[in-house]
């Protein structure tokens, strides 16, 4: 189909979004080519969240168009195309009686269609989305009785579990260990150098985020930045500050060492935890 | 349909048993993990006034000829439902407001009408507490359909509805569309709490689609032991209450709800004996 070939995963233009009157998104321009890695960063309430809920059409910005593939936001329709592991994944009613299992399977729904069921295919594919999350010992087990970071890496198995093209995640690791942190940074990469998934990252996760996305884009209410990660590198500092404001933990930690040393000692301290 | 013109009374009233019973749980798992299991009580309430319009059109309108409250009671209920929908979004963050404003239009209505109406105190009790005796053909026939149409919908979009239920943000982004899965629900919801009302009766029906599944999930682990369980203690409550209602001779609905309530006390018993065992293992 011609749609799987339009360059653009993502066209954000002139979107500007308000929640009661007050501004939260103003004038965004964002193209996001098929098969980068981007990573979103902003201080809190910087409006990352409201931004890849606009991309998602989960919010009706007040001016712009949000385009995916080459489609209209409103006319999309490829929905398996798209995968999604939201900020709030985790505050579901922790009492809902539903497996591992049948919460990946959520994933799938969308793609099986009305009147069908889950075949042994679909199935299969929960089986190798859990087992890719490391989960597969919990299949049968009770969402609600997971920890916060077992139930995170659920809800990214049902992200993955319908072979998305485009992969939307906020603030996806929070709550998880530090060694699967990296597992999971490692697993994301493969994932875009190996099947081309496009991938947008929101963290707040600056120094490993920026080890393995080939683009960054910095938000706060307007983009401040976007670009691919040399170029962040080299503006980072200047970047931060702007965006940040200079008596912020993660500065000082920055003015400290610089780019490289920085980097390593960050490098550093993952092996230690390996 | 001749198959149901050959049937007694009891057989009837066993068949819209076993028609409950199936399909009050199948509902009641998605308002329970939807925490809405309390729309029941104002939606029968609503049927009520529709039921009484029915009467009210039957006796004043005769050129309509007689029609089958429940018809009317299924209209107006599901313009409750849908209203209710419609209060939880206008009250996002009080949206248990929406049961008191239906519960009481619905009483409030049901009143009035009932006082225009002619219509014996027996009626309108076996409308109250339920009752198989009265389970007339023309009553068995809309169970039956309401009944088939039930399950279509929920055949076709289970999954979509079990999604909804559990993210509705994931749901939409997986391309589901909340607007119709919801309306499809409200419609269901109509079409359970009216196909109840004959046997369990107006004050009782929100026991059928509330007790089964409160018993089944004190130790259901999936979403499907939930309704598993549930549709077998329905069964249960159902045929134990019209058998040994018709036996002693006493209100159907109120010997189910006793059977329901025998089922709830029983699995949270036994469940609190399996939590106290595995501790002192
Ligand atoms: N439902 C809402 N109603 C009103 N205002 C909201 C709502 N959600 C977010 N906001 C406001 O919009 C702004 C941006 O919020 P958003 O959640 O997009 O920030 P964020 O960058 O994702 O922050 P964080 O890093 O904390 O996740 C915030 O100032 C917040 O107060
Ligand atoms: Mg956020």
């Amino acid at each position: 189909m011609k749609k799987e070939r339009h360059p653009l995963a993502i066209d954000v233009e002139g979107v500007s979004f308000a929640y009661n009157q007050r501004n939260v998104l103003e004038g965004i321009h964002l193209k996001i080519p098929q098969g980068s890695f981007l990573g979103i960063v902003g201080p809190n309430g910087s409006g990352k969240s409201t931004l890849i809920k606009s991309i998602l059409g989960l919010l009706k910005p007040n001016e712009g168009t949000v385009k995916l593939f080459g489609e209209e936001i409103n006319k999309f329709d490829s929905w398996s195309r798209i995968g999604f592991v939201s900020q709030k994944a985790n505050s579901f009613n922790s009492g809902f009686p539903a497996t591992v299992f049948e919460v990946v399977s959520m994933g799938l729904f969308g793609k099986i269609g009305l009147f069908r069921f889950m075949t042994k295919k679909y199935k299969q594919k929960v089986y190798e989305a859990v087992k890719q999350v490391g989960m597969e010992e919990y299949l049968s087990e009770n969402i609600g009785q997971l920890s916060g970071g077992q139930q995170q890496r659920v809800f990214i198995a049902r992200a993955l579990v319908s072979d998305p093209d485009l992969l939307i995640l906020d603030e996806p690791t929070v709550g998880v260990d530090a060694k699967s942190v990296r597992n999971f940074y490692t697993m994301l990469k493969k994932l875009n150098n190996e099947k081309g998934i496009t991938l947008v990252l929101v963290t707040h996760d600056i120094g490993a985020m920026s080890e393995y996305v080939t683009e960054v884009a910095c938000l706060n209410k307007c983009l401040h930045f976007h670009g691919n990660k040399e170029t962040f590198e080299n503006k980072k500092e200047e970047m931060m500050s702007a965006m940040y404001g200079h008596d912020v933990n993660l500065l000082e930690h920055n003015h400290e060492h610089d780019h490289h040393h920085h980097d390593h000692d960050h490098d550093d301290v993952w092996r230690d935890k390996q | 349909m001749e198959i149901l013109e050959q049937l007694t009374f009891l057989e009837r009233g066993v068949i819209a048993g076993i028609i409950i019973g199936f399909l009050s749980p199948l509902i009641g798992a998605f308002l329970l993990v939807r925490r809405m299991t309390i729309i029941s009580e104002g939606l029968s309430h609503i049927t009520l006034t529709g039921i009484t319009a029915g009467i009210f059109m039957s006796q004043s309108a005769f050129w309509l000829g007689p029609v089958n409250p429940l018809y009317t009671g299924l209209l107006f209920s599901l313009a409750g439902s849908l209203l209710v929908e419609k209060l939880r979004q206008i009250y996002k963050d009080f949206q248990e407001l929406a049961i008191p404003i239906i519960l009481s239009t619905g009483i409030g209505m049901s009143a009035i009408l009932i006082s225009l109406v002619q219509s014996s105190y027996t009626e309108w009790y076996s409308y109250l507490f339920g009752s198989i005796v009265t389970v007339t053909l023309s009553d068995l026939f809309f169970i039956v359909i309401t009944g088939i149409v039930t399950v279509v919908i929920l055949a076709g979009f289970y999954k979509e509805l079990l999604s909804i239920s559990f993210d509705q943000e994931f749901a939409v982004t997986s391309g589901i569309s909340v607007k119709k899965i919801n309306f499809l629900f409200s419609l269901l919801i109509a079409l359970v709490i009216t196909m109840s009302i004959k046997v369990v009766g107006i004050l009782l029906v929100g026991a059928m689609v509330t007790l089964p599944v409160a018993a089944s999930i004190q130790f259901a682990k999936s979403f499907r032991q939930v309704i598993f369980f549930g549709i077998l203690f329905g069964e249960i409550s159902v045929i134990g209450g019209i058998v040994t209602s018709y036996y002693l001779n006493i209100a159907t609905g109120g010997m189910i709800v006793v059977c329901g309530v025998t089922i709830l006390v029983v699995s949270i018993v036994v469940q609190r004996i399996i939590v106290r065992l595995r501790k002192t293992v």
